[in-house]
């Protein structure tokens, strides 16, 4: 499932992590990740990222992710809250939550 | 009365639902219950994120012994529903409902929270709820709201919404309150469940917080809610018993312990009956000492 239109979830404060969804009609999930831990942590982060996005049914995607050092809890809630917005809905994914 | 088994909630402490950083942080404050909050806390905009935020917080991060409470959205907005069913999925120990008016109100969700237990494998009855009393109509009803469900586990009074209600504002001496504190006090106590007074917004004023927590432990409440961990050791430290006090309820105990060691029915100590309300303020002075690292855990009065 391809999203229909740009959202975002998440904020640039401390312990928070800013993930911003756009459409993307191909390619698979894309993410460009801004952390000052991308070395040591980039590749959970990512892991987080793209499973929570797949847990939608979310195929395709371009992700920006500014991580201000979150916890997985944290990245995998905001990825879900941007990428319900991403797809216009409104009842919690339980399936995923 | 949801709990046979009384807990000590000297304090419960608010944390807004959308703040990684403080939800992160909560467990370690010592807070004897913490509210996560996604109702005033959460602007209308970040409702969806914060229930998210909330619900993987709870899944994930450590709380110890402090009992989780969530401050669902009230019954009156789009949100309450999906509140109540992610908290419970969640495992949430409380649902505090603001704005509770009357007892219909409890029973409302008191349905929505076995409906969600049922939905999610939840054992049923583990979810407890409280009622937030924020206006006249609330005090006037609270007697009825007190005793609405056995899943009921306390009151809380919230101060700045009902003095708007009535008319007036909150003064240093808090004597605007008097009537709804009272009255609050005595439904809790009537129904077996927990008191919880309303915050003390001054952080800079830590003598008006002490003057204020030692008149509502005075009067009885469990203890009071507090919007920023700084308070907390301060309510703590009013609550923690004397060393006297200690002692005395140490001698009930084990004036009680050789009673039942001797077969004897009746108890007596320094010629003085021990009767079942001496014992059970023992009982509890000696749970506040423990709290309060007074005493280790055999009971011992450690010297400071």
């Amino acid at each position: 499932m391809a999203i229909k239109k740009t959202a975002l979830a998440g904020t640039l404060e401390s312990s928070d992590i800013q993930i911003t969804l756009a459409p993307a009609a191909s390619g698979g999930i894309q993410i460009d990740l801004d952390s000052a831990v991308a070395s040591q942590y980039g590749d959970q982060i990512k892991k987080v990222i793209t499973a929570a996005l797949q847990g939608l049914g979310i195929t395709d995607a371009l992700v920006k992710a500014v991580d201000k050092g979150a916890l997985d809890c944290v990245i995998k809630a905001r990825t879900i809250a941007a990428g319900q917005r991403a797809l216009e809905q409104t009842e919690p994914a339980w399936e995923v939550l | 009365m949801a709990e046979t088994e009384e807990r000590l909630r000297r304090t419960m402490m608010f944390v807004p639902g959308n703040n990684p950083a403080m939800l992160k942080d909560a467990g370690i404050y010592g807070a004897d219950s913490i509210m996560f909050d996604l109702e005033d806390a959460v602007s209308l905009q970040e409702k969806d994120a914060a229930r998210d935020l909330v619900y993987e917080a709870l899944k994930t991060v450590e709380y110890g012994t402090a009992e989780k409470v969530v401050r669902v959205n009230g019954v009156d907005t789009p949100f309450y529903k999906d509140d109540v069913r992610a908290m419970v999925k969640a495992g949430i120990d409380v649902i505090r409902l603001p704005k509770t008016e009357t007892a219909a109100m409890i029973q409302e969700l008191v349905k929505d929270v076995a409906a969600a237990e049922q939905e999610f494998g939840r054992p049923e009855g583990s979810t407890h709820v409280m009622a937030a009393i924020e206006s006249a109509k609330g005090v006037v009803n609270v007697n009825a709201i007190a005793a609405a469900s056995d899943r009921m586990i306390g009151v809380a009074l919230s101060a700045e919404d009902y003095t708007t209600d009535m008319k007036t504002h909150r003064y240093p001496d808090g004597r605007e309150l008097e009537y709804a504190r009272n009255v609050i006090l005595h439904a809790a106590r009537a129904a077996g469940i927990a008191a919880f007074d309303t915050v003390f917004t001054n952080l800079d004023d830590e003598e008006g917080l002490i003057r204020e927590t030692k008149f509502i432990h005075q009067l009885g409440f469990d203890g009071k809610s507090v919007i920023n961990p700084r308070q907390i050791p301060v309510i703590n430290a009013v609550y923690a018993p004397t060393k006297a006090e200690i002692q005395t309820a140490q001698q009930v105990i084990a004036a009680i312990a050789e009673a039942h060691e001797k077969g004897s029915g009746v108890i007596s100590l320094n010629g003085q009956m021990v009767d079942r309300p001496v014992a059970l303020r023992a009982q509890r002075v000696m749970r506040l000492a423990q709290a309060s690292h007074l005493v280790d855990e055999e009971g011992n009065y450690v010297e400071e």
